[in-house]
């Protein structure tokens, strides 16, 4: 194999550049050494290494009990709203806004859902609808605000935390309503299962698990594909295909375990459509890579043409769409709804998109990465509270490593600086 | 009055690649009024952030000897202990602190306790504002004065710190004539009282008027210091002394063969955003395509933002005037809409306003002309890259793939992927806000190689430059700025780095 490293002279590097992206040998611009792999991109390797070592660490410590069929679904079910917040919420954070009130937000949703369905009698899907809606609609409250009136995004939804806490109060009217309808329960704690039966396990859940790692498969390598067509750096084949079915163990492995449990839970479904849909979007779209040129330098961004107001109008609207959504999940799953329901959920959601390699002064961060670092924290708070470990104790450990993820991404960014 | 206060021997200060300074002397004699003047980037703003101490001894070759001391500062505040004080053209004034507040700020009034003393600090405060001749209360928030009287204050709180000399840079850049006469008054008076003074000034009338001696720099070198108290040197004089800059570029040749007018602007005026002044005052001119036009003027003649006003209004207030594309009035309100009337900007400061530094080559490459490379808001990843890939030939970037990120460039290998974002969005003209600034000779041969290459293309280009020999070198008809009016149109022919001068300082009364 030809050897890659940048010439000694940057002449010869920029002369040779185009002869040697023709020719195969020379496509790893880089190395297909996983070590040296794992350094160079620490910042976005470390949080996968640091979730596998939590997983881990609290596999062993709980006995395995946190790899559990049963209690896999538990966490899926107990976290989902948060992940979908922290969707919402790291679209935010790259831009460099902040939103301090999606856990009232929560509670609005919720609650106008309750009223509608509890109260007024109308269906589930009525109580869903109006639930979004207002939940779209406070979102567009707040991107008003930040992106037309020139507002700190700070201020704005801190203003938005107790005003939409007030009105959830008013709007149930100061008591909690329950229960909802059984449909509407499905939405948090429904499972897809038995379709197709099996034996002791539920072969649908492995099924839907199969045709996702087929289609990631299929999608990955067609993009190795177009990559090598336009000439472009790919990792070698061998590490291409070790990554593949790395993470078609991981899902197939987490699908087995769903399937020996109560099968495929629906706010699973739900949740990896939204990953997957925004996943792509804040990648590949327009729109989402202006939110990235937005907060990695918002006057170059402005001077690029780029509809500064226009982008972080949207992108509240689309946390109000998402909180509305975790509303639906999170009121299903309570079965009603609650005066302090979704209390601190922002900073979870937050702390999610830190955790996951979001840049605090924005430009940085994927929506993966926050489902990762959400997960680190569900994990954590699960695995505690296996090994009945008190409340107070859990927020304790949850502070430290939201500080030392951030401390993390600070010291990165010097050192990256520094060899400048 | 001959003894001297002030003397820098030998000064040479360096930066990763640049001699800023080589060997500057500079003498200032006790309570004399002591003008520098020289070009944009000619070392005289170097030269006094040595002197005040920002840049600390053993930054810089030479001595400085204060009062026959040699002295070593490293930071301000030993400047001031010996009472030399800078103000910055920027002025330096905490907006919601009251006058009295911004004059003590740092060296506070104290009484019993360590609590301030407020009554001694107002007193104190209105004793210095009377001494400036500024009416005003002490007690009132800075933000609310105009900028020559905030001027007044930073006076002000220098002679709170005992100054024996005051350094001003560029004190009347951004007042208007009636400030400026006072603000000159005022110098005056204090040279009266025995305070020596160093004045950065691009306004030769005023050094004409006020200085006792003149320091002319030039590529960081001293050209000549003269003697003004015979009323014998003129403008002229002093102009002669700051061009003559060597010509140590070499400029690619070039046939120029201008077409058809590309762009035009007429009556073009713009008021500042928050101070009510004029910062370009109806202005006109016009470029066509296969023409490289020339904007000369010195700091503060309000080149930038001529170019940004009229890219989208992305600087200003109150823009009024009429833009032309190719005899056509358009409407460009917005950044967006200047683009996609075929106008590129490319700003003098990458880092700021040019680069997303901590994004890859790729996403800058395309991110002023994005939707072209995507089909209902999806973007083509592999086409976007084979667009970068086709800039870093094109431009000859040097980076190892475009996947690099873009703040680990240096500063010619960016203002190359700037120019790549531009072209890119097919521009019909570009506006070039001091292209080669901050970057080495190679890569300027190359910038330059690339402007001529669009221009065989039909493009028009506008090149804004503190440089005049890159002028001189670059183009074919030059426009001069003075104080946001343009003072003069000339062809290369008949241009010469004298007479573009004496049209860059030339002022109102004069020209009106």
């Amino acid at each position: 194999m030809t050897s890659t490293k940048p010439s000694a002279r940057p002449q010869d590097a920029a002369d040779n550049a185009s002869a040697e992206s023709a020719s195969a040998a020379a496509l790893h611009v880089g190395t297909s050494d996983p070590l040296t792999l794992i350094t160079r991109n620490l910042r976005q390797s470390g949080i996968y290494i640091a979730f596998v070592v939590i997983v881990a660490l609290f596999a062993f410590m709980t006995d395995g009990v946190l790899l559990s069929p049963g209690n896999i679904t538990n966490i899926v079910l107990q976290y989902s709203y948060i992940l979908v917040l922290a969707i919402g919420m790291v679209i935010l954070i790259i831009a460099g806004h902040i939103d301090l009130s999606v856990g009232s937000i929560v509670a609005l949703t919720g609650a106008v859902s309750a009223v509608l369905v509890i109260q007024h009698g109308q269906p589930w899907w009525v109580g869903v609808v109006a639930a979004v809606a207002v939940g779209t609609a406070v979102g567009a409250w707040h991107g008003f605000w930040v992106a037309y009136i020139g507002m700190p995004a700070f201020i704005v939804t801190l203003a938005g935390m107790l005003l939409f806490r007030g009105l959830t109060l008013q709007v149930l009217d100061n008591v909690s309503l329950s229960p909802f309808p059984a449909e509407y329960q499905k939405v948090a704690s429904g499972f897809l299962n038995g379709l197709i039966g099996g034996q002791g396990y539920d072969a649908f859940t492995l099924l839907i698990a199969a045709i996702a790692v087929g289609g990631y498969a299929v999608s990955v390598f067609r993009t190795r594909l177009a990559r090598i067509r336009y000439e472009q750096a790919v990792e070698s084949f061998p590490l291409f295909v070790t990554r593949v079915l790395l993470v078609a163990a991981v899902v197939m492995y987490f699908a087995w375990q769903l399937a020996h449990a109560r099968g495929l839970p629906i706010v699973l479904i739900i949740l990896a459509v939204l990953v997957i849909t925004y996943g792509l979007m804040t990648k590949n779209t327009v729109f989402g890579r202006q939110v990235y040129a937005i907060g990695g330098n918002l006057s170059a961004a402005m001077l690029s043409g780029v509809k500064v107001r226009k982008v972080n109008f949207w992108i509240f609207v689309n946390m109000g769409f998402l909180a509305g959504i975790a509303g639906v999940i999170y009121s299903s799953r309570s079965n009603g709804a609650q005066p302090a329901a979704g209390n601190m959920f922002e900073l979870d959601a937050i702390a999610a998109a830190f955790i996951g390699g979001a840049a605090v002064a924005g430009g940085v961060g994927t929506v993966v990465g926050a489902m990762v670092g959400g997960l680190i924290m569900a994990v954590m708070s699960n695995g505690m509270q296996l090994m009945g470990i008190d409340q107070s104790t859990q927020s304790v450990v949850k502070g430290l490593v939201l500080l030392l993820a951030v401390a993390f991404d600070i010291y990165n960014k010097r050192r990256a600086g520094a060899t400048r | 009055m001959n003894d001297v206060l002030l003397e820098m021997r030998g000064i040479t200060k360096t930066f990763p690649g640049v001699k800023a300074l080589e060997d500057v002397s500079l003498a200032v004699r006790r309570g004399e009024i002591h003008a520098i003047c020289g070009e944009n980037g000619a070392g005289k703003s170097t030269l006094m952030k040595v002197l005040s101490g920002v840049y600390p001894t053993g930054s810089y070759d030479g001595e400085i000897w204060f009062d026959g001391k040699p002295v070593h500062f490293s930071g301000i505040r030993d400047s001031e202990s010996v009472g030399i004080v800078i103000i910055h053209q920027e002025l330096a004034l905490v907006p919601y602190l009251s006058i009295a507040e911004n004059i003590f700020l740092g060296n506070e009034r104290r009484g019993r306790g360590g609590l301030i003393d407020w009554n001694r600090t107002n007193a104190e405060a209105r004793e210095l504002l009377t001494s400036v001749g500024l009416d005003e209360n002490p007690v009132s928030p800075v933000v609310q004065l105009g900028v020559g009287k905030q001027q007044l204050v930073e006076i002000a709180k220098a002679l709170s710190k005992d100054v024996r000399l005051l350094i001003l840079d560029e004190p009347t850049a951004a007042l208007n004539d009636v400030d400026s006469a006072h603000l000159l008054d005022l110098l005056r008076r204090l040279r009266d009282r025995g305070i020596t003074c160093i004045m950065i000034s691009h306004k030769l009338s005023e050094i004409t008027a006020i200085a006792d001696s003149t320091t002319v720099i030039r590529d960081g070198r001293t050209v000549e210091t003269l003697d003004m108290s015979s009323g014998e040197v003129t403008q002229e004089r002093i102009i002669r002394g700051m061009v003559g800059r060597d010509l140590d570029s070499f400029y690619p040749d070039r046939v120029s063969e201008p077409g058809q007018e590309v762009l035009r602007i007429e009556d073009w005026t713009v008021w500042h955003p928050v101070q009510p002044r004029l910062v370009v005052d109806h202005a006109a001119l016009n470029v066509r395509a296969g023409e490289v036009v020339g904007i000369a003027g010195l700091m503060g003649a309000g080149r930038t933002e001529l170019a940004m006003s009229v890219f989208g209004r992305s600087y200003g207030r109150n823009i009024s005037g009429r833009l032309y594309m190719h005899g056509k009035e358009v409407r460009a309100r917005t950044v967006a809409e200047a683009i996609d009337n075929g106008i590129a900007y490319a700003t003098e400061d990458r880092k700021r306003y040019g680069l997303n530094l901590i994004a890859d080559v790729r996403a800058n490459v395309s991110a002023a002309a994005l939707g072209k490379l995507a089909r209902a808001g999806w973007v083509n990843g592999n086409e976007e890259i084979k667009v970068a890939e086709q800039g870093r030939r094109d431009m000859n970037i040097k980076t190892r793939t475009v996947m690099d990120t873009v703040g680990t460039l240096s500063g010619g290998n960016q203002q190359k992927v700037v120019l790549s974002k531009w072209l890119f969005t097919d521009p019909e003209v570009l506006i070039l806000d001091e292209p080669t600034r901050g970057i080495d000779v190679g890569a300027k041969y190359e910038i330059y190689t690339i402007i001529n290459r669009l221009v065989a293309q039909g493009k028009a280009v506008i090149v804004i430059s503190s440089e005049l020999p890159e002028l001189l070198g670059m183009c074919d008809r030059i426009y001069t700025l003075s104080a946001g009016r343009i003072t003069g149109e000339v062809p290369v022919g008949e241009a010469t780095q004298e007479n573009l001068m004496a049209l860059m300082t030339m002022e109102k009364e004069l020209a009106g």
